[in-house]
């Protein structure tokens, strides 16, 4: 195991780990905390959650947010609910099942104490949610209501109609603002956090750009939380807001910070073809549709009839055929590959042939049109809105999309970075998840770091080191500064020939024929040498206007850009290097005669996190071995 | 799915900083596929003015769904356009006629100043929210969800008030640019359930003197509010406020 890499999992059994490390950390004394300014990046779920509750501990706390108000991070589009423990149905469920689903869904490929006590807080959230005025879906008899999602065999998730992420996030934004409210969160919105700012090795702030004035700012803290998101947009087109970015966590990588499984991302089965090459971004169908839509695609090669006009026995119901048992629910990475194998084999549906149906027939001649509008009446209403086609008459048309990063910073029990004094929380971090993340489980993840685990563990770091005092003022910051501000004066200064977004699309498209659903060595090894090169004409050819001062939206995507295009190249290096396939990450050279994925336990049961090496020099690998006690490594299999 | 060609003219106001004086400019966008979202459109439009050196046309947007309350301008003198409970990222071309002329202008209130062209400053919005919007409970103090039951009805009704967004075309349709519509939602959202009774006298009154003092108009009935909700949101809410609001006075000891 490499020495730098601690994960400071602690000793004992599984189940009692987090009491026991928490009956070990250190605490700083209510009257003292007021002396401790924390600074978290973010207020999504994981910011918001983590802002509110260390604030209440009276600790002064900083919050920066790219969007003009906290309310509205990306967190707010989740649409299908959030897992918790709680068996409230009595179906048998428990911290242990939550957890092993978790820990299987995600490919073996994350850290079991991590994810137990991921399971073991998820009560926690609902009871604070609930209290917080959150409006979950209710059963007559005035309880919560539970669904099953993701092919879960209980019924763990709790969801609010078609908006859980909204109104989670509008619980934890209130707790937040009441803070704002009592003067112990400062709140700076449509703030962008440039770089990371490191004294004597330790986190001690971030340079800001004021996206109104353009005016950078520093920000001096005792402890950084970096909770910004996910870095989907790298493909350009996912289901991710526009605003979605790596630059927070590239430019800590940096600094510093080891980037843990970069290419694994997960691409969702059930959203909205691309219609044409202005698409801007992705919109997710819900995944409940698969509990009564049936997947399908003409058996004929090249078969162009309107569905209605294809015969019962002339079609193929793959997921159905192929996964007996689990069929049209699949786990996402299952039901996302089979998509692609159908369209590459030239039986896609659609005018670009980039589609397959997901019919409804079925369903409405069994229960009735006015039972599947009660269940899917919004996305029917989406889906009629977005494709001006109505999904009553006709089948949807489904094709996969980016949606979600499993890699991130990589953290360790305490989710903190390689770096001292830097919190990951969220989407950001590598933590839970694996190689695949199940349906509901990355709000339980956000909310989990931010109420129920990051409180105790920053005590670690701000009472269990020491570190001097210091100023906006000094050397380090100035330096920080100086630095982002030549970045911004070079974008400025190219004075090219091709927008921001022209370069993005390319990168996109690179990121998704090589490095998204199916990857393999040569592809890996072309995008490798294509990346570099646009990097190249990015630097020698972008037009970004105007000038750093004011509101100035292209210089904003041209940084964010620029770092994509470092960052690609990383995910494509991480990918290339794990010759197995597991979760999202489908290695064609590794998988099984029937075309399953298969993992190879005894080479790659590893996490692996890059360090920075400086520009121009190749990033060095440091592996986290993964050691599972407590659960049997199994090839998943949905058959 | 094939997608007609349509042409459009474009009136947008443009308005360098809060600082400056605004005017509009109008632009021809050409062969647009009629697919699109009106803000892919924007975006066409945008790529077109930066290879031609001219600074693209500034406006809010995050989600593209219609969920995170970014968005909103006002087309042709309706916010978020004069299509029911959309938000503008959720419009789509095909809603338009070839050679049709639009115009577009910012959210025109004073409590929400311009930014620059299409963006505004809703921060007011947030300072609302943190004058009462919650319930005062600390992270970890929390019972068992279920041990409070609360009836369906309820419940959906809380919810429904809980779905706006906050993107603010309720103040931009109202002639008196007033919040109510926002603030009775999330008024309404507290007072609907059992979490929000410890509080909720101070909430209403703080909430609304903060309204007040942010310089959003009054309530004159015109309802245009909820005609230009995205999601719905019913002006009942502004009623069930005015109730709270006044046996919080009524009650009120200081
Ligand atoms: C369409 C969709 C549906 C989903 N549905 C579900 C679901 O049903 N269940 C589920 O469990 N998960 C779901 N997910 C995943 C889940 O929503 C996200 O993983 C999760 O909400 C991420 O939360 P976060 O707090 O980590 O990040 P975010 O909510 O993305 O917040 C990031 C924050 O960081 C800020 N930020 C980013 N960069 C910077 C910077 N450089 N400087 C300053 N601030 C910055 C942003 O402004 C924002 O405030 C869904 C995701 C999508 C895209
Ligand atoms: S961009 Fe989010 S609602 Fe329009």
């Amino acid at each position: 195991m490499s020495k730098i890499l601690d994960s400071k999992v602690p000793d004992g059994p599984l189940a009692d780990k987090w009491d026991l490390h928490k009956a070990g950390l250190k605490l700083v004394a209510p009257n003292n905390r007021r002396k401790y300014n924390i600074l978290v990046v973010g207020t999504g779920l994981a910011g918001a959650s983590a802002a509110a509750s260390l604030a209440e501990m009276n600790y002064n706390v900083t919050a920066l947010c790219i969007s003009d108000s906290p309310r509205r991070a990306h967190s707010i589009a989740a649409q299908g609910g959030i897992n918790a423990a709680k068996n409230y149905p009595n179906d048998n469920d428990s911290v242990f099942r939550l957890f092993y689903d978790t820990i299987k869904g995600g490919d073996f490929r994350a850290r079991e104490a991590n994810v137990y006590r991921l399971a073991q807080v998820s009560s926690s959230i609902i009871d604070q949610c609930v209290a917080q005025g959150v409006p979950f879906a209710r059963e007559y008899g005035g309880v919560l209501a539970n669904r099953t999602f993701g092919g879960a065999q209980v019924s763990r998730t709790f969801y609010a109609r078609g908006q859980t992420g909204q109104q989670l996030l509008l619980g934890a934004y209130s707790a937040m603002m009441r803070q704002v409210a009592r003067g112990k969160v400062d709140l700076r919105a449509r703030r962008e956090m440039m770089d990371l700012v490191v004294v004597d090795g330790i986190a001690r702030g971030v340079i800001a750009r004021n996206l109104v004035t353009g005016e950078l700012e520093r920000y001096a803290a005792d402890a950084v939380l970096l909770c910004t998101g996910g870095y989907g947009n790298v493909f350009y087109l996912s289901t991710n807001a526009m605003a979605c970015n790596v630059t927070a966590a590239y430019r800590a990588h940096k600094r510093g910070a080891f980037m843990a499984n970069p290419c694994f991302t997960q691409i969702h089965p059930t959203c909205i073809p691309v219609s044409g090459d202005y698409q801007s971004k992705l919109t997710l169908m819900s995944e409940s549709l698969r509990n009564d839509g049936r997947v399908w695609v003409p058996k004929k090669v090249g078969d162009k009839r309107p569905a209605k006009d294809i015969p019962e026995n002339e079609r193929d119901y793959y997921l159905e055929r192929k996964y007996p048992s689990f069929g049209n629910m699949v786990p996402r990475d299952v039901a996302s590959r089979n998509a692609k194998m159908a369209c590459d084999e030239g039986r896609g549906v659609g005018s670009s042939g980039l589609a397959v149906y997901l019919d409804f027939e079925d369903a409405i001649k069994r229960d009735g049109q006015p039972a599947i509008e009660a269940r899917y009446g919004n996305l029917f209403h989406m889906y009629e809105k977005i494709t001006g086609e109505n999904p009553y008459k006709a089948p949807m048309r489904i094709y996969p999309a980016v949606h979600y990063t499993m890699g991130g910073l990589w953290v360790d029990y305490n989710l903190e970075s390689t770096v001292p004094g830097l919190f990951v929380l969220g989407e950001a971090n590598f933590s839970d998840h694996g190689a695949n993340r199940l349906g509901a489980s990355a709000l339980m993840q956000g909310l989990a770091d931010g109420y129920f685990v990051v409180p105790y563990t920053i005590p670690a770091h701000l009472v269990g080191r020491s570190y001097r005092k210091v100023s906006t003022a000094d050397d380090e910051f100035r330096q920080a500064e100086t630095q982002v501000k030549e970045r911004i004066d070079r974008l400025l200064a190219v004075g090219g020939s091709r927008t921001v977004d022209s370069f993005h699309r390319e990168l996109g498209l690179i990121m998704w024929d090589n490095c998204g659903m199916a990857r393999n060595r040569k592809g890996l090894e072309e995008a490798l040498e294509k990346i570099p090169a646009l990097r190249k004409a990015f630097w020698a050819d972008v037009k970004v206007l105007g000038a750093g001062a004011n509101i100035n939206t292209e210089l904003e995507k041209a940084g964010r850009v620029a770092d994509f295009l470092e960052f690609g190249e990383l995910m494509c290096r991480d990918a290339l290097v794990r010759e197995e396939s597991c979760g999202g990450h489908f290695r064609e050279e590794s998988q099984t005669e029937e075309g399953e994925a298969k993992r190879d336990d005894e080479k790659y049961c590893y996490v692996a996190a890059w360090e920075h090496a400086g520009d121009g020099k190749a990033p060095v690998m440091h592996k986290e071995d993964l050691v599972f006690e407590n659960v049997k490594l199994t090839q998943r299999s949905y058959k | 799915m094939s997608g007609k060609r349509i042409s459009l003219t474009l009136k947008v106001w443009r308005q360098e900083s809060a600082k400056d004086a605004g005017k509009m400019a109008t632009y021809e966008v050409k062969d647009i596929n009629d697919e699109m979202s009106f803000l892919e459109m924007l975006d066409v439009l945008n790529e077109q003015l930066v290879t031609k050196g001219e600074r693209p046309i500034t406006f809010d947007h995050d989600c593209r769904e219609g969920i995170c309350g970014a968005c909103g301008f006002v087309i042709n003198g309706h916010a978020h356009s004069k299509e029911k409970e959309i938000t503008v990222c959720q419009l789509h071309m095909r809603k338009f006629q070839d050679g049709e002329t639009l115009v577009l202008e910012p959210w025109r209130a004073k409590a929400f100043p311009v930014l620059q062209d299409l963006m505004v400053d809703r921060s007011a919005f947030d300072r609302i929210q943190a004058a009462g919007g919650y319930t005062s409970v600390h992270t970890g103090s929390a019972v068992d969800a279920n041990s409070i039951l609360i009836p369906k009805v309820d419940a959906d009704a809380a919810f429904d008030a809980a779905t706006c967004i906050g993107c603010g075309a309720c103040v931009a349709s109202c002639k008196n640019a007033s919040a109510m519509l926002f603030v009775g939602a999330k008024v309404s959202q507290f007072a609907l359930l059992p979490q929000g009774q410890v509080e909720r006298e101070r909430r209403v009154k703080a909430m609304v003197e903060r309204m007040d003092a942010e310089g959003f108009g009054n309530c004159t009935n015109e309802y245009e509010c909820e005609a230009a909700c995205p999601k719905g949101i019913s002006v009942t809410n502004i009623a069930r406020m005015n109730r709270e609001f006044l046996k919080a006075a009524v009650t009120d000891q200081g």
